[in-house]
């Protein structure tokens, strides 16, 4: 934006025949002022984009750690709620026992469900819903 | 030494009976309550001043809302800002406590598995409890995958049930087994270093090991408790999406 408005500038200033002195040096002056500039942001950009890259890497390296602590326990719960699931069904309808065998397989489809979801592998449930029906 | 010992409730007064029951004021309420103590003079006190230019205390406030404000909008979206208060009590909660528990001779809170459900159910209820208030029956739909052959719906729609209601066992029980097995693990190594001292000479020799092990075990329970809290949060946000975001 500077730039093209500094080249209007300077393309004007040209035109007339005899540009006069004073808008000569004025523009010369300006665009000096802007090469400088451009120049003192793309080094802070460089800098400042160095920056965030380190960050990045340290939360990668962080939240890799906190999501293998989130996948390993997310089997485990789907097994035991599953089993738990089927442990009650069978006390209740004393139906021993096949509640638990069938739940705790159910349980854990549902854990490795679970797995994967939070792994990404398959879409999340909201995702679903997204569809009017 | 026995390494459990670390996580005996001990009665420090009793407040009053209800019903037969005894309320007692105990060690883990003790420390709960310097945990909010603790929340609550920090974000008073940063917040006190209002400088343009933060002070440290300040700055720590803001880098915690900010960090918490993030979170949340990035999994939750701007709709998820209204249960901003929860999500940031839960991990200030669990972040301060759990960094209370690394000093020596204090109690962990989050070692016993009733905080954690009790923290883990507030959440599954908040999620079932909004989502019907939002969505009415449509709250259903989240057990229903669309495009599903009739046959074999059912066992898909048990395992989805069986699915959802695992969330608040592996939500609290990741915390609660973190914060149990670092704090024993800290305990036997710490141990070995007092067994191999009474040997003589030798064995002072030899405990230098088991000391540089328990420093080191130390720091990663550190990044341990820091890591448990910021789990528990983001999942936090990751359910109550589920809540706010099933039609869109």
């Amino acid at each position: 934006m500077a730039n093209g408005t500094r080249d209007d500038g300077s393309a004007n200033a040209g035109r007339p025949g005899e540009p006069r002195p004073d808008d000569a040096a004025l523009s010369a002056r300006l665009g000096r002022l802007d090469r400088r500039l451009s120049e003192l942001k793309d080094s802070r950009k460089i800098e400042t984009g160095r920056e965030e890259r380190q960050n990045e890497t340290a939360a990668a390296r962080a939240s890799a750690l906190a999501r293998g602590f989130r996948l390993s326990s997310e089997l485990v719960a789907g097994v035991a709620v599953g089993a738990a699931i089927g442990w009650g069904f069978d006390y209740l309808l004393s139906t021993s026992p096949w509640g638990l065998i069938v739940f705790f397989l159910l349980g854990f489809a549902a854990g490795v469900v679970n797995l994967m979801r939070s792994a990404g592998v398959v879409s999340d449930i909201h995702e679903r819903l997204k569809d009017p029906d | 030494m026995d390494p459990i010992h670390q996580f005996e409730i001990k009665n420090l007064f009793t407040i009053g009976t209800f019903g037969g029951h005894e309320i007692a004021f105990t060690n883990s309420a003790a420390y709960m309550f310097l945990a909010v103590i603790l929340t609550a003079a920090l974000m008073l006190g940063g917040t006190a001043a209002r400088r343009l230019v933060p002070s440290r205390v300040q700055s720590l406030a803001e880098l915690s809302y900010e960090f918490i404000a993030d979170m949340l909008r990035s999994t939750a979206g701007e709709h998820g800002m209204k249960f901003f208060p929860l999500v940031f009590t839960i991990f200030m909660f669990v972040f301060v406590t759990n960094m209370l528990g690394i000093i020596p001779y204090t109690f962990t809170v989050a070692s016993h598995i009733i905080i954690t459900v009790a923290l883990a159910l507030l959440v599954f209820l908040t999620v079932i409890v909004y989502g019907f208030y939002k969505n009415g029956l449509r709250f259903f739909k989240l057990f229903v995958p669309s495009g599903i052959p009739m046959a074999i719906l059912p066992l898909v729609v048990g395992i989805e049930i069986i699915s959802f209601l695992s969330r608040p066992v592996s939500h609290s029980v990741r915390l609660f087994a973190n914060m149990l097995a670092g704090h024993i693990t800290l305990k036997v190594f710490a141990s070995f270093v007092t067994m191999l001292g009474a040997l003589g000479i030798a064995g002072v020799v030899g405990a230098a090991l088991p000391l540089a092990l328990t420093v080191a075990i130390t720091a990663l329970e550190m990044l341990v408790a820091a890591l448990q809290a910021y789990v528990f949060a983001i999942l936090t946000c990751i359910y109550l999406n589920d809540a706010i975001h099933p039609g869109h």
